[in-house]
Parts: C-alpha cells; structure tokens; sequence
C-alpha cells in the first residue's frame, strides 16, 4: 500500500521548566525548527492547516487553541483547530493531519502539540492532569493518576511476577538515553538504588516511576506523499495508523490481563495497515507516563507475549544496541511529557532516528519505526507506523 | 409537534441519592438484560431506554489495590483505593478502610457508604469497604 503521508519537517522545543514563556512562544520555537530544517517550504504559500494538540487551557486560562496559534505563526487565514485527547492530544492532531492529507482536502498541514504546565503549582497542575479520567467514581474516590497506573502495576506483578526493580529499570534505561538528548528535560543518568530509594507516590509506584511535569512543544510538517520530494530528499512516510479508545473509568480495566484494549486495537490497526509485524519494527518511542506503563506497553504493542515485558527490561532487548530499542528519546520519563506535545514529540524522534539524524543514540540502520500515544486510563491510544 | 422533556431515572445523581440511602444500585435493561454499572440513561447494548434499577450485592473480592501517599485536596494519606469484583463479574470502585498491612489481592470485604450529599457541588456519598467478617 502507499503510505498514507509523509513527514517532511519536524521541529520540537527544548523540553524541560521553561520560565517566561508562555505556550505559543514555545510553540513557535518548534515552528522555527521546522522552517529551518525544510529551506523550500514557503509557510504561508504551503502550509494550508494547524492541527495543535493541547490538553488543557487551564494552564493559561487561554483557550481558542488554533486561532492563537495561527496568529503567532503569522499563518493567518489558515484553519487551526485544536485537538484533545488527554495525553494523547498530539497523536490525535497527527491522526487529523493524515486524515486531512490522505483524503485529499489538504496537501501541506502542520500538526502536533504544546503544553506548558511549570507555571502552576504541583496541586492545580495534578489537578488539571485528573480530569482525564472519570470524575464521578475514580476521582471522586480519592484515585489519583499515578494511583491508577499502580492498581495495573499491583494485578502485574500479581498475574506475572513482575516487581519494583522491574520498574526501576524501565525509568534507567529512559534516563540513560535521555543523557544522551540535548533537548530532554533531565539529561543524566540515575541509579537503580536512587529510583528504589525514591519516595512513594502511589504504591508501588514512586517519584522515579513518574514522568515530570514538563514544558514544552513539537510539530511535523505533513504532506500528501507524492509531493514530499518537492520539500525533502528525505521524507519519512506515515505508512499505518491506528487509533482506538478504552473506557474511561479507570476500575473498569482488564486486571486480569493487565493490559489496555485501547492498546491492542490501535497497534492491530496500525501493523495491518503498514503490512508488518512487531518484530519487523527497529526502533520505538511508547508511553511511558510512568514506568508500568512501559511494560505493559512491550506485551500489548507485540513486542512480546503477554506476561514477558519484565523479560524485556531485564536481558536488556529494549536498550540502545539491543534487539529493539525503545524509548531512545529518553522517553516521557526523562524527555519530559509537556502533554499535549507527547504524540509530537515521539514522531519527532522516530524522524530523526530514521533520518540518521539522532546523534550519539541513533539506532544503526534503522528503517521502520513506531510511536505510540496514549492518553488517560488508557482510554485513548494512537499507534503510528512510519518507514524511511 | 410536542417534545416533552424527558427525565431519564438511571443516571448518576440518581445513583448517588439511591447509595445516600444505603441502596448500591445498578442499572438493568428490560430489552436485553444487561445490568449496566455504572448506571446510564441508554443501554450501551441495545440502546433501549427502558431502564430500571436493580440492587447490586454488598460483598465482593479485591482485585487490585493502591495505597495513594501523594493525595488530591480532600483526601489524607496514605489511604487505600481499591478494585472490588461482585460475583455478577461487575467491578467497582471504592476506599478500602484497613489496616495496610491487612490489604491483598482476594481479600473478601463488605460495601459500605460514607457522607452524605452536601450543598455544594460536587457532593456525593463515597462507596466504602471494610473486611468481610466471612473470610
């Protein structure tokens, strides 16, 4: 099959505690990359739409998402809309990009996402994150998010045997790469004692299985295929997609798999599409929000089978130079997960890494490459498939 | 042409009035036969609108558990969430009030209500369990 779109650009800012800006500079610090990486766009000639992913307008008390976009973008009369799917924003304003392209309406778009998060306290910030899962029964009985996450990590480690040093490993071998990530939120390495040794969040869970409250924006610049090469010798073709929602209440889950249906219908979608399989993939980018989610994600995403996700972490297969690496950004752990620029910003570095353009943790020969979004109690998942 | 506006009964307010009450209820479509947790106006089935209330039991099984110890306002840590599984395979959602020492995957406990619906809003009763004296 013809790839659906092609990546023609991409952009992404710094991540991490940006103070004094605020979200629409940041989101034109992504856009600049983006100009600069592509020297034939003529943005206002060429760029036809915005789709901006965002979870909340809380942060800024400014809603109205694509206009303010547009605006600062001097992109102005284009559409801009924004696109919500909590964590999963940006992968949702991928998924409207490709839509747009593939149906033919549009030939140039400009998608991905921003947030910025820093400028709040920790408690209005948690706050605003709660409203992704359901509030009438989860949150109102005092579940939290990374308490949601934990209840899949206690049925893990129940039905599978896997453990809190399983955990700790993930959140290492993230930070590992993220060292390595000049734009990433933290860039140095952490110990396995520091992670085990942290302090409890919801247990299981502790502060080094948590992703930290990051800002932070990124964009790709998306056309129709057969037109990439008018902007690149370089495209990256978005060659299957899937995107499939879960339920929303967090009690509702499958604890005796332990795994998200949202997962495993966006990934079926997406590997039938592009006409391959999981082991055909070379390298990934997947939520991991927090460390349990990782490893949920390897038996769900078919990396492996159901149950052997703590085998992944422990004989190394997912690390730089292992069979199938992931996360080599850094992931949300130690990248940051400004959250509506998540989807983008694991798209931007399967750009890279399939570009030969990831520096000094670029995956040697890598040729296809797959980004998975999530969003909420694993309530929505967007899984993209990409080849060089 | 008329349309009368409709006061669907099993919805979430309603839910909340019922457990204020001492009553767990559920919904259960008369078209299919789907009981439906949490309540809703329209069968996610069949989409009948022919819903009606059915009692949920009092008893059920932990299936997973957190102990939160960074907590939203309102709430005091370390306290417990729970998972609790009826034996109609429905799941629910609650605080499990034990020691945590005491809390494990299987562990046998009874439903119970705590508060009452305020002024304000958001205001509804919290879903409570307890060790079931039978395990």
């Amino acid at each position: 099959m013809s790839p659906l779109a092609s990546i023609v650009s991409a952009g992404m800012s710094r991540f991490g505690r940006r103070e004094g800006l605020y979200w629409r500079e940041l989101f034109l610090e992504a856009f600049k990359e983006v100009i600069d990486r592509c020297p034939n766009l003529d943005p206002k000639k060429d760029i036809k739409a915005i789709y901006l992913g965002m979870m909340s307008s809380e942060y800024e008390r400014q809603g109205h998402t694509g206009a303010t976009a547009s605006t600062w973008a001097g992109l102005l009369p284009v559409e801009a809309i924004r696109t919500e799917a909590a964590c999963a924003s940006a992968g949702a304003a991928v998924r409207f990009g490709v839509a747009m392209v593939a149906s033919g309406l549009h030939d140039v778009v400009l998608v991905g996402g921003v947030e910025k998060m820093t400028h709040r306290p920790t408690p209005e910030v948690t706050s605003f994150l709660a409203t992704a899962d359901d509030f009438h029964f989860d949150q109102w009985h005092g579940l939290t998010f990374p308490g949601f996450f934990a209840l899949m990590a206690v049925a893990h480690f129940n039905r599978y045997g896997s453990n809190e040093e399983d955990l700790a490993r993930v959140a290492v071998k993230n930070h590992k790469n993220g060292a390595l990530n000049p734009k990433a939120h933290f860039q140095k390495e952490i110990t396995l004692e520091e992670a085990l040794k942290s302090r409890v969040v919801a247990w299981p869970l502790k502060l080094y299985d948590c992703c930290p409250i990051t800002d932070g924006a990124s964009l790709l610049l998306i056309t129709r295929p057969d037109i990439a090469r008018r902007f690149t010798d370089t495209p990256v073709n978005i060659i299957g997609q899937g995107f499939a929602c879960g339920s929303i209440l967090a009690f509702e889950k499958d604890f005796e798999k332990v795994s998200f249906e949202s997962n495993v219908e966006a990934a079926r979608q997406a590997y039938l599409m592009a006409k391959v399989k999981p082991k055909d993939i070379d390298v990934a980018e997947i939520h991991d929000c927090f460390t349990i989610a990782e490893l949920i994600e390897y038996e769900d995403l078919g990396f492996c089978r159901k149950g052997e996700g703590s085998r992944m972490i422990r004989e190394g297969i997912v690390e730089l130079g292992g069979k199938i690496p992931i996360n080599t950004s850094g992931g949300l752990k130690c990248k940051g997960h400004p959250v509506g620029a998540t989807g983008a910003a694991q798209l931007y570095e399967i750009y890279l890494q399939l570009t030969n353009q990831a520096g000094r943790r670029q995956v040697r020969g890598a040729e296809i490459g797959l980004a998975h979004n999530l969003g909420g109690p694993g309530a929505s998942a967007v899984v993209t498939i990409c080849s060089r | 042409m008329e349309y009368p506006i409709k006061l669907p009964e099993t919805t979430i307010e309603n839910f909340y009035r019922k457990l204020e009450n001492g009553e767990l209820a559920a919904a259960k479509c008369s078209k299919c036969g789907l009981t439906i947790f949490p309540p809703r106006p329209l069968c996610p089935s069949c989409y009948s609108e022919s819903l009606e209330w059915v009692e949920l039991e009092r008893e059920g099984e932990v299936v997973t558990y957190t102990i939160i110890h960074v907590a939203p306002p309102d709430f005091k840590p370390p306290y417990i969430v729970a998972v609790v599984k009826l034996k109609n395979n429905i799941k629910i959602i609650g605080i499990l009030k034990e020691d945590i020492s005491e809390v494990k995957i299987g562990l046998k406990v009874k439903i119970e209500v705590e508060g009452r619906r305020g002024e304000g809003w958001p205001s509804h009763p919290r879903i409570i369990f307890t060790k079931s004296n039978k395990s």
